[in-house]
C-alpha cells in the first residue's frame, strides 16, 4: 500500500500542477488596451563617445565642456550628489580652480556662536549639492516634478551614455492626435514620452566654449553627455587600463596552464594508439 | 574512505612526521585532493565545474568581507555606501564588480554542474546524499544572492525584497504574520536592511560548511563520469594529483579570463539600470524583475493565473515556485533506471535536451513583463517542467531500452580511441588486478 502511494505520488502532484497551468494556458485572454506610449517610445540615437571601448579614455577637453555645460545650464535644477569639487582634479582643474569654484557654492552650516542656521563658503571636499534645501523644495520650484540627481544618470537608465545625449537633442512637436499635458513637453526618448523638463539646450552658443569648440546644440548634448559618463564612471580608465593588463597576464598564464596539462596528460591520453596499452 | 590502490600519505621529514601524527591535515589534503584520491581517467570538461564552483565561493567571500568594511547597512546610507565603496575605496570599483559579477558567474558554474549531474546520472546511487547537499548549497545561494541584492538598496533591491517577501503573505492563515516577521515590519525598510545584511554574511559560510560535506559525501563512493560505469580497478583512475590539478587549473584560467572580461568590461551588463536609483518606496518601477539566475522561477510564480480547486492563483504560482526546486530533492528517487549516463539512454538524452532548451525558455519569459505571448508561453513551459521531472523521468526509466554498457571505464576510453571492443577488453584484462 505505501509502496503503491509512493509509486502514484510524483504522477498525482505533477498531474494537478500541468493541469492548473494548463487551464490558465487555455483561458480565453481579456483584451488590452494598447499602451500608447509604446508606440511613440523611440531607441536612443547611436553615438559614440571616446570612452567607448576597450581602450576608452576619456576626452578631458569635452569634460571641461561638459563640465561647463552642466553648471550653466543643468545645474540650475540638477545635484550631483555623489561627486565631490576635488573630483574635479581628474578632468584637469589646478587646486586653485578647485578652491574658486567650490568657494562660489554655498553651503548649510550652523553659526559658531549662536548655532543659527547659517552658510559658509564651499570646500573643495563639498559636494555638488544641487540648488534646492530638499525635495519639498525641488518639487515646488518645479510645477512638482523632481529634478533627479545626475550623479549616475548614464548607468541608470537603458543604453544610458545615448540615452542621455538623446533626450537633451530629442524634444519634437507632438503628432496630431497626442494631447501633451500643460506643462510638459513631448519627448519619444522618454519613457512615458511626457517629460516636466522643458529642453534645456535650446540655441547655438548658449554656453560659451573658450577652447574654439563650435557649440552647436549637438556638440553641447555631446559634451555633457561625456561629462556625466565621468560623473557616473570616473575610475572608468583605470579599469580598462587594469583589465587589459589582467586579461594579457591571465591568457598568458591559461596557455601555460593548457601545456602543462597536455604535458601531464602525455601518456595517458596522447598515446593511445591500436595495440598499445594506456594505463595509469 | 578510498580505494584499495589509491597512494599512501608517506611524510619524509621529520616536521612532516611531527605534524603527521599530532594533527594530520596534509595526510587530510593529500587524501581528498592530492595524489591519494583516484578519479576516473575519462572525466570531460564538464567536470572542471565544481572546482571552479568552490572558486567561486572563496572569490565571494573574500571580496564580500573587504566590501563590508566599508559598506553601512542603514536606509539613509547603504546606496551612498556603495557609491562611496566605488569612488573613493582603494580599488573598490574592482572588488564590487568582482563581488556582483562574481555572484552571475558563480551561478552559472553552478547551473552548468547541475546539469552536468543531471545527464549523467550523478544523482544515482550511490551518490544521493552527495546530490541533497549540493541542492541544499543551490538553496542557500538562491537565499544568499536574494540577500545581496536587496543591500544595494536600490529600486530593484528594495522592490525585488518586496515582491518576494510578499510571496509567503500566500500562505492560509499565518501568512500575513510570516511576512511581517521576515521584513521586521510592514514593508521593507531598516530592520529588513538589517537583518539581510546579517544573514548574507553568515549564509556564504554555512555554504562552506556544506561544501565541505559536500566534498566529503563525493570521496565515498569517488567521482562519477560521463560513461557512469563504476570504476573497476586501478587501470580506470588516475591520481586526482598532478592529473586533475594540470586539468582545473587550466579551466580555472579559462574561467578567470572571462570573468575579467565582464569585469572590467561589462561590469554592468548582467545587472538591472534601475539599481543604479535609490530606493524609492513611493515609486514603483514600471517593471520589476529579479537578476538573471532567478528568472525560470520568477517565471514559474507568475505562470499561474486562475484560481484552481479552491486555491487561489497566487498560492498556487508560491507552491510551484517552491516545489520546482524541492522536487530536485527527489530526484535520485524519480529516476529509477539503474543506468547512469545518458550516453547510454536515448529517451533519456532527448527528454534532458528539452528540459534544457524548456528551462532556456522559461528564464527568457521570467525576464519579459507578464504579458502575452511572454505568459502563455511560460505556462506551457511550466507544464512541461513540471511533467518532465514528475511524470515523463518517472515512466521513461521503467520502459526505456538502454544502449549496451562498456564493460568498464578503460574499455570505453579504450573503444573510443579507435580500438576493437575485443582489443580494448583484452588489454584491459591484460592489467593486474590489485590484490584484494
Amino acid at each position: 500500500m505505501g509502496r503503491l502511494i509512493a509509486f502514484l505520488a510524483p504522477f498525482a502532484i505533477g498531474g494537478v500542477f500541468v493541469l492548473a497551468l494548463l487551464v490558465g494556458a487555455f483561458m480565453p485572454r481579456d483584451a488590452v488596451t494598447p499602451d500608447p506610449t509604446i508606440a511613440l517610445h523611440k531607441e536612443a540615437k547611436e553615438v559614440s563617445f571616446k570612452s567607448d571601448g576597450v581602450f576608452g579614455t576619456f576626452d578631458k577637453a569635452q569634460l571641461q565642456r561638459g563640465f561647463k555645460v552642466y553648471q550653466e545650464v543643468c545645474a540650475a535644477c540638477h545635484s550631483l550628489h555623489q561627486v565631490a569639487f576635488r573630483d574635479l582634479a581628474a578632468l584637469g582643474f589646478t587646486p586653485a580652480e578647485i578652491k574658486a569654484i567650490a568657494k562660489k557654492n554655498d553651503q548649510p552650516t550652523i553659526d559658531e556662536k549662536t548655532g543659527d542656521a547659517a552658510t559658509r563658503p564651499g570646500l573643495p571636499s563639498d559636494k555638488f549639492y544641487g540648488p534646492y534645501a530638499n525635495e519639498v523644495a525641488a518639487r515646488a520650484a518645479n510645477n512638482n516634478a523632481l529634478p533627479p540627481d545626475l550623479s549616475l544618470m548614464t548607468k541608470a537608465r537603458e543604453h544610458g551614455n545615448r540615452y542621455v545625449y538623446s533626450l537633451l537633442t530629442g524634444y519634437a512637436n507632438a503628432p496630431a492626435g497626442w494631447a501633451v499635458p500643460q506643462g510638459l513637453h513631448y519627448n519619444p526618448y522618454f519613457k512615458s514620452i511626457n517629460i516636466a523638463m522643458p529642453a534645456p539646450l535650446t540655441s547655438e552658443g548658449q554656453v560659451e566654449y573658450t577652447d574654439g569648440t563650435k557649440p552647436t546644440v549637438d556638440q553641447m548634448a555631446k559634451d555633457v553627455s561625456a561629462f556625466l559618463i565621468w560623473t557616473a564612471e570616473p575610475k572608468l580608465v583605470e579599469r580598462h587600463r587594469t583589465g587589459f593588463g589582467a586579461v594579457i597576464f591571465l591568457l598568458i598564464m591559461t596557455g601555460l596552464g593548457y601545456l602543462s596539462y597536455r604535458r601531464v596528460w602525455a601518456e595517458i591520453k596522447y598515446k593511445t594508439k591500436k595495440g598499445e596499452v594506456a594505463s595509469a | 574512505m578510498s580505494f584499495p590502490w589509491a597512494k599512501h600519505y608517506e611524510p619524509t621529514t621529520d616536521v612532516g612526521k611531527w605534524i603527521d601524527s599530532r594533527l594530520p591535515l596534509p595526510r587530510l589534503i593529500y587524501d581528498s585532493v592530492g595524489a591519494g584520491y583516484p578519479v576516473p581517467k575519462n572525466l570531460n570538461y564538464f567536470y572542471n565545474f565544481g572546482v571552479l564552483a568552490g572558486v567561486a565561493l572563496v572569490v565571494q567571500i573574500i571580496t564580500g568581507i573587504i566590501l563590508a568594511m566599508h559598506y553601512a547597512p542603514n536606509t539613509g546610507l547603504a546606496f551612498n555606501s556603495v557609491e562611496h565603496i566605488m569612488r573613493d575605496v582603494n580599488s573598490g570599483w574592482m572588488l564590487r564588480y568582482m563581488h556582483a559579477v562574481g555572484a552571475s558567474f558563480f551561478f552559472i558554474v553552478v547551473y552548468l554542474h547541475i546539469f552536468r549531474g543531471l545527464y549523467y546520472g550523478s544523482y544515482k546511487p550511490p551518490r544521493e546524499v552527495l546530490w541533497l547537499l549540493g541542492m541544499v548549497i543551490y538553496l542557500l545561494m538562491m537565499a544568499t544572492g536574494f540577500m545581496g541584492y536587496v543591500l544595494v538598496w536600490g529600486q530593484m533591491s528594495f522592490w525585488g525584497a518586496a515582491v518576494i517577501t510578499n510571496l509567503f503573505s500566500a500562505i492560509p492563515i499565518v501568512g500575513d504574520a510570516i511576512h511581517t516577521w521576515l521584513l521586521g515590519g510592514f514593508s521593507p525598510d531598516n530592520p529588513t536592511l538589517n537583518r539581510f545584511f546579517s544573514l548574507h554574511y553568515l549564509l556564504p559560510f554555512v555554504i562552506f560548511g556544506v561544501v565541505i560535506l559536500h566534498v566529503w559525501a563525493l570521496h565515498i563512493p569517488g567521482s562519477n563520469n560521463p560513461t557512469g560505469v563504476g570504476i573497476k580497478g586501478p587501470q580506470d583512475t588516475v591520481p586526482f594529483h598532478p592529473y586533475y590539478t594540470a586539468k582545473d587549473f587550466f579551466g580555472l584560467g579559462v574561467y578567470f579570463t572571462l570573468f575579467a572580461i565582464v569585469v572590467f568590461y561589462l561590469p554592468n551588463s548582467l545587472g538591472e539600470p534601475d539599481n543604479y536609483i535609490p530606493a524609492n518606496p513611493l515609486s514603483t518601477p514600471a517593471h520589476i524583475v529579479p537578476e538573471w539566475y532567478y528568472w525560470p522561477f520568477y517565471a514559474i510564480l507568475r505562470a499561474f493565473t486562475v484560481n484552481f480547486l479552491w486555491v487561489p492563483a497566487k498560492l498556487w504560482g508560491v507552491l510551484a515556485m517552491f516545489s520546482a526546486i524541492l522536487l530536485l530533492f527527489f530526484l535520485p528517487w524519480l529516476d529509477k533506471s539503474p543506468v547512469r549516463s545518458n550516453t547510454y539512454r536515448p529517451l533519456s538524452k532527448l527528454f534532458f535536451w528539452i528540459l534544457v532548451v524548456d528551462c532556456l525558455i522559461l528564464g527568457l519569459c521570467g525576464a519579459k513583463p507578464a504579458a502575452e505571448p511572454w505568459l502563455r508561453i511560460s505556462q506551457f513551459a511550466a507544464a512541461y517542467y513540471f511533467a518532465h521531472f514528475l511524470i515523463i523521468l518517472p515512466i521513461i526509466s521503467r520502459i526505456e531500452r538502454p544502449l549496451p554498457l562498456p564493460k568498464s571505464i578503460s574499455e570505453a576510453v579504450l573503444t573510443n580511441a579507435g580500438h576493437s571492443v575485443e582489443a580494448a577488453r583484452a588489454a584491459v584484462a591484460a592489467v593486474p588486478q590489485p590484490a584484494a
